[in-house]
């Protein structure tokens, strides 16, 4: 019984983000244009590394190359949290508008219908950078492939998607206590996705701390990059990736509460 | 007495509401300028001195890009002017018996001007009040700072007028939006607001300097900072001074060819 619920949403989701992008398709002129600009912006901070670097060659013990692996991993699970949680990041408009009061009447689940109604296809822009941007951090680093090395590579990305798309959760739930402006939430995600392209201890001690305790970012950048990079043996390291279950956790609980407190403010 | 007490709750409340937000850009700004003074910090280590800029110079760069990020931010352009465009309300500006670049022109120019007026005394009051390597300094002498005000509002007219091209170009083409964001990434990262323009190599600094991006922000900013000084500042303004005469006859021979062709459909 459950089984087949999970077959028709994902064929939802095919339907829901096959008319998202039927609808950009319309204007075909913009959405190229759109695409193109995105991967513009990133790939001028690829281009602004690259000019830093040609003045050093060790960024605290970093090099190019173990940067450029590290924007293209940060870079690589923003674009895929905007891609999929890009429901949650627009969700104040939802809230504002009374869309929300729809979708609550809707025999489906909440969190499936706000993340499926809002696919964008021209948030992939950066994408195209991110994978530039590895296959020259991999060919200027020196990373033993190994399927331990692959698996932490790829745990970085997919916890970096879950750590953003549950900060794009909070933000989400934000617009239930207040109406006000929740771009303080700006910092923490747009801020680790321009930051965070360099390895968080750069920053020094007081970042690294908040970024372990606050916002647990270092579970999927700081530790594990240490192993990818060979810089430390120590294997459970590849495995912190996992700790952003409990924070997807959490942030779902304050969704869960929020939703409870929901009242209507639209018409 | 009870309803000229809840007009005084109703205003202070909405008063709040903008502090809000205020406060929110503050703290947003802030930690953006911290974190960028810690990176410098680290890069500054790794090219032990031959850093292209003084560290007290690029933390004042910084701060001053902080501060005063209204009046050179391309992003922010004036939407009532796209929608003023896109809905053929236009067809209004063009009955008034004034020029309608002018009337633009001064329209952007008092609208970023007090803006930043707002916004940059609390950010530039905490720049001043932040721990020694991280503190912004004042400019090196009382005429560095009439320098660094001249070139300011020079730097300001050529960024409007460069907007200025953008809202024209957008009279040709029915999807301004894309075009926009090419050109206002492209900008952002070619004058100087990603990486200050004296960390870029000699070769692409120089087509940089060919281009009018190099006299926008990067001019005022590094006078302030001591980074230009004496004579190296002289070419730099009159280039200033000719890429605004250049821009602005360019906006408004577009304009003229533009006038003949608007069409403007319904109403």
């Amino acid at each position: 019984m459950k089984k087949i619920k999970i077959k028709e949403n994902i064929k939802l989701y095919g339907k829901y983000a096959s008319v998202c992008t039927q609808s950009v398709m319309e204007y075909k002129l913009s959405f190229a244009l759109m695409l193109i600009a995105r991967f513009l912006i990133a790939f001028c901070e690829l281009i602004a590394i690259k000019f830093l670097f040609s003045g050093f060659t060790q960024l605290k013990g970093y090099t190019y190359g173990d940067v450029l692996l590290c924007f293209a991993i940060i870079q690589m699970s923003f674009t895929f949290a905007e891609l999929f949680g890009n429901g949650f990041k627009t969700f104040s408009g939802m809230v504002r508008s009374g869309g929300f009061d729809r979708v609550m009447l809707r025999p489906r689940s909440l969190v499936f219908q706000v993340v499926a109604s809002r696919f964008e296809v021209g948030r992939t822009g950066p994408l195209f950078t991110a994978i530039i941007t590895l296959a020259l951090g991999i060919r200027h680093s020196q990373i033993d492939w190994n399927p331990m090395t692959v698996w932490t590579f790829a745990a970085m990305i997919v916890g970096g998607t879950l750590l953003f798309i549950g900060l794009f959760v909070l933000e989400a739930s934000f617009c239930f206590f207040s109406i006000e402006d929740t771009s303080l939430i700006n910092v923490l995600t747009y801020g680790a996705k321009s930051h965070g392209k360099y390895p968080i201890d750069i920053y020094g001690k007081g970042i690294l701390r908040f970024c372990t305790y606050v916002i647990p970012y270092t579970l999927i950048q700081y530790y594990p990059l240490q192993f990818l990079l060979g810089k430390s043996d120590d294997w459970y390291l590849a495995f912190y990736p996992l700790g952003i279950v409990v924070f997807l956790t959490v942030c779902g609980f304050v969704w869960r509460f929020g939703v409870r407190r929901y009242k209507s403010c639209g018409s | 007495m009870k309803k000229y007490y809840s007009f005084f709750k109703l205003r202070f409340a909405t008063g709040l509401q903008y502090r809000m937000a205020s406060v929110t850009a503050l703290t947003t700004q802030l930690i953006w300028g911290l974190m960028e003074c810690l990176l410098y910090k680290a890069v500054a280590e790794a090219t032990d001195g031959r850093i292209p800029m003084d560290y007290s110079s690029i933390v004042t760069y910084i701060w001053l890009k902080e501060s005063l990020y209204v009046l050179f931010n391309t992003w922010a352009m004036d939407n009532d002017l796209f929608a003023m465009i896109t809905s053929g309300d236009i067809a209004y500006e063009l009955c008034r018996p004034l020029s309608v670049y002018s009337m633009w022109f001064s329209r952007m120019t008092g609208a970023r001007i007090s803006e930043a007026f707002l916004r940059c005394i609390p950010v530039t009051v905490c720049a001043f009040l932040m721990p020694k390597p991280y503190r912004m300094t004042l400019p090196v002498n009382g005429a560095a700072f009439l320098f660094f005000l001249l070139t300011l509002f020079l730097a300001l007219g050529i960024t409007i007028t460069f907007c200025m091209l953008v809202y024209m170009l957008c009279l040709f083409t029915v999807s301004p939006q894309g075009w926009r964001m090419v050109l206002t990434g492209a900008v952002e990262f070619l004058s100087g607001n990603v990486i200050p323009l004296p960390f870029f190599p000699k070769k692409y600094l120089f087509l940089v300097e060919l281009s009018p991006f190099a006299y926008m922000q990067n001019v005022p900013f590094r006078i302030y900072s001591g980074d230009l000084a004496g004579a190296a500042m002289y070419p730099y303004i009159i280039k200033q001074v000719i890429w605004l005469a250049a821009l602005m006859s360019a906006g408004i021979v577009i304009w003229k060819l533009a006038e003949k062709r608007i069409v403007v459909q319904g109403g």
